[in-house]
């Protein structure tokens, strides 16, 4: 190997020299496959000490099967009837719509008061440290905590729901506020504009669209945790019900007519969100 | 259509105070409906506040608790990522089969959102009871229901990454004369695998909160533990635990966001 | 030789995107398709290496059809043909040379390609072209790390190195400025003589076209208004082609 340690990016290369390198070591590339290679690591170590308690696999998919069969191709409205299971199924999207609300509204405020290129550091830094250790905490474990002081029901759900909502849009907004250009900002201050003024005339106009973004993608994961703290935490509502029918009374028919319904309020919901979002971006 | 300035702005203005009545009536309509007395609700909160203070406060007792607290947190993260990994690698190959850019034809990109959809919103916590109902209460029940639950998800995320990032050099290559698989594997993947890497990271934060959801419900892992002492009001070792999810989650988020400041 | 003949295409029923287009050009001419947005230029450009597929007519190249090529044939005669794109469409996170080496992917095997070997030959060929659109110093650079006019550098030497009879550029300059896309035209016009090959250019700027094609096909609603060397661009052409006076941007 001759000059086999010339730097090709110093010195063209005569077309004689061996060995042209296609790319150096960079940090990215390293990162990105060092990163890889440990997930995978990871996923064949766990999956190899997985405990399965026993269950032989493959009598428990053929009885999985048998579950999704009774679930997906015979569903239907079971002991509890059509009109208990639409009552509970309205109280949990109002449950996500409330609590969306609640979080809208103090998640902005809070974002503004957290975003880098509005606030002094200290008190933005403060806000999003709290908000960090708020997220950190899952719903459910919110949920249950105020469960204790409000006790079981809707109180302790929609405080708990809040909580997270609150914190995760905090962040979400922030950025999006943080992502405005400067310019924007300064030629309100220059016209002696005070805080809020500038807040509401030059802030919300830009990012309206990608508030309305994240708030209906919280909309769709606080319906989801609304069912969850149903569940879970016995606060009411189609998770209450979910987790009756298929975890008490084994009835997967209803199970299935369930999802059904939930998997049907989250296509309207869907749908309503591209609406809303294409109506805010075309003006 | 054309207005006249101050007609559009009467129109926004009108506009503006209709949004926020209507948001207003949802909300009063809501609580009024769910039975919740916002007074209470808000007094709640530094009551709360103040009741984890005394009971969640972790004692020197409570240390004891701890190794077991950690086994099962650990536990816990490995089946979020285990599951995560494995939903990515089945989720890119549907995800290369169903994108705009990629995929085979309309059909298949059809069936292919149409799945994806269908897995992401089925509740969480209806996969967990199914398959608890099968595999019973066992690791491999949490790691199943966290798996279906992220593969919907990461094929929708895996598609919108190819569509944007992809579509250009794709073109590209292929008026070069390069074949499907060659392209897929010198454009199209290393275009996206930093991004492809950004949402892994995103959906493993994830999945640690929803196995808490996961474990409470099929008796695994973190959320398991947390459940016991909760109902067997050992507060203490409650607050121990989630003072334990709390450092792991940011420990989490942080070295992700450091990950990707590195690769994007 | 490059002889399109009687070109039809429609996207929708009835509202024909290209109505019999037929020219000739021969090798080592630089030719430019002018005309105003919509007309059908890129329509025309992507038929040529089928990346878009028209409904009828003939597309020749040395007198082989590669409208009626099957898939491995259509492979066959893409690599023959290279194209530049407006926003240069290279995988941004991989390097100069990586990119340039696509090129080569249309002669290698699908395992090869797959994993990317490349032979002595084709690194030192991809540097030597390197070296020619004055990129020598940044083969290990990625791309994103690349001016606009340099991308379209690495763009034109990923074509080269197909050892192109064609070179399609789709609105090569239209994301330059002034002085990249001097040199850019410049570039194109200096390896359309070099390597005796047929460059066909979609252009905007009709004194660019005017000043570097040798050939000009003037475009109108899908039909084929003009079709000479470029000095016969007179104004009364471009007033039908474009329906209005343009005369300043003749000089």
């Amino acid at each position: 190997m001759i000059n086999s340690e010339e730097k090709i990016i110093q010195k063209p290369k005569n077309p004689r020299s061996p060995q042209i390198k296609l790319h150096e070591k960079s940090l990215s590339r390293t990162m990105i496959f060092v990163v890889f290679i440990s997930l995978v690591l990871i996923t064949g170590y766990t999956l190899t000490h997985l405990d399965t308690a026993g269950v032989k696999v493959n009598v428990a998919f053929r009885e999985l099967a048998m579950t999704l069969n009774q679930m997906f191709l015979q569903p239907n409205a079971g002991t509890d009837g059509v009109p208990l299971l639409l009552q509970a199924l309205a109280s949990s999207v109002m449950l996500s719509i409330l609590t969306t609300i609640i979080g809208a509204v103090f998640g902005f405020l809070f974002a503004v008061l957290a975003s880098k290129n509005l606030t002094n550091a200290y008190l933005g830094a403060g806000i999003r440290v709290v908000m960090a250790i708020v997220r950190a905490i899952p719903t459910i474990i919110w949920a249950l905590i105020f469960s204790i002081v409000c006790g079981l029901g809707s109180t302790a759900a929609i405080l708990g729901l809040s909580f997270h909502s609150i914190a995760y849009l905090t962040k979400a907004y922030s950025e999006s506020i943080e992502g405005i250009d400067k310019s924007t900002i300064e030629s309100l201050k220059v016209t002696g504009a005070k805080f809020w003024v500038i807040v509401f005339q030059a802030i919300w106009p830009t990012i309206v669209a990608s508030f309305v973004s994240w708030t209906f993608i919280r909309l769709e994961i606080n319906f989801a945790n609304a069912i969850a703290v149903g569940a879970a935490a016995g606060a009411g509502g189609i998770g209450y019900q979910l987790f009756v029918v298929s975890g008490m009374s084994f009835d997967f028919h209803e199970t299935g007519f369930i999802v059904y319904l939930v998997i049907l309020v989250t296509f309207v919901l869907e749908f309503i969100a591209v609406k809303i979002r294409q109506f805010y971006l075309n003006r | 259509m054309m207005q006249s300035p101050t007609k559009y702005l009467a129109h926004k203005g009108w506009h503006q105070t209709a949004v926020i009545a209507i948001i207003g009536g949802i909300y009063v309509f809501g609580s009024w409906a769910l039975d919740f007395n916002n007074l209470n609700g808000l007094i709640a909160v530094p009551k709360a506040f103040a009741w984890l203070g005394i009971n969640f406060k972790p004692t020197a007792n409570s240390m004891t608790y701890l190794p077991r607290i950690w086994q099962k947190l650990i536990q816990t993260v490995l089946l979020a990522i285990s599951s995560t990994v494995v939903a990515a690698f089945v989720a890119i190959f549907v995800a290369l089969l169903g994108s705009k850019v990629t995929g085979v034809n309309a059909f298949v990109q059809t069936i292919v959102r149409g799945i994806a959809s269908f897995f992401r919103n089925i509740p969480l916590v209806a996969w967990s009871m199914i398959l608890l109902f099968a595999f019973k209460q066992s690791d491999f029940t949490g790691f199943l229901a966290l798996l279906l639950m992220s593969v919907g998800y990461l094929i929708r995320a895996f598609m919108e990454i190819i569509e944007d990032e992809a579509s250009e050099t794709m073109l590209a290559l292929k008026a070069t004369g390069a074949s499907y698989f060659q392209v897929i594997f010198q454009a199209v993947l290393p275009q996206i695998l930093p991004s492809i890497l950004s949402w892994i990271l995103y959906m493993i934060e994830n999945n640690v909160r929803d196995a808490t959801l996961v474990g409470i419900l099929t008796g695994t892992g973190i959320g398991f533990i947390f459940d016991i002492y909760y109902k067997s009001f050992r507060f203490d070792a409650a607050g121990m635990t989630v003072l334990a999810i709390i450092i792991v989650v940011i420990a989490l988020e942080t070295i992700s966001n450091q990950i990707r400041r590195v690769i994007l | 030789m490059l002889e399109v003949k009687n070109l039809q295409k429609s996207y929708e029923k009835d509202r024909p995107a290209l109505t019999d287009i037929s020219f000739d050009i021969k090798p080592g001419t630089f030719v430019a398709i002018i005309g105003p947005s919509g007309a059908g230029k890129t329509t025309i450009l992507r038929s040529l290496n089928q990346l878009i597929k028209d409904d009828d007519g003939q597309i020749l190249l040395d007198g082989d059809d590669i409208r009626t090529a099957n898939k491995t044939q259509l492979r066959k005669f893409r690599r023959q043909i290279g194209m530049v794109f407006q926003n240069y469409n290279l995988v941004e996170r991989l390097t100069v040379i990586e990119n340039v080496l696509h090129g080569r992917l249309g002669y290698k095997s699908t395992l090869a390609g797959v994993f990317g070997r490349y032979t002595q030959e084709e690194k030192e060929e991809a540097m030597s072209l390197l070296k020619k659109v004055g990129l020598e110093n940044f083969a290990l650079k990625r791309c994103s790390e690349l001016s606009g006019g340099q991308k379209q550098r690495v763009g034109i030497a990923r074509s080269l190195i197909q050892h192109p009879k064609v070179i399609l550029c789709d609105e090569p300059i239209a994301s330059l400025d002034p002085a990249s896309a001097q040199n850019v035209m410049e570039l194109l016009k200096d390896l359309t003589e070099e390597y005796n090959l047929i460059c066909i250019a979609n252009l905007h700027q009709i004194n660019m076209a005017k000043k570097y094609a040798d050939q000009i096909i003037g475009i109108r609603k899908g039909k084929l208004v003009f079709d000479e060397s470029s000095d016969l661009l007179s104004e009364d052409i471009l007033r039908t082609l474009y329906d209005q006076d343009i005369t300043e941007e003749l000089e």
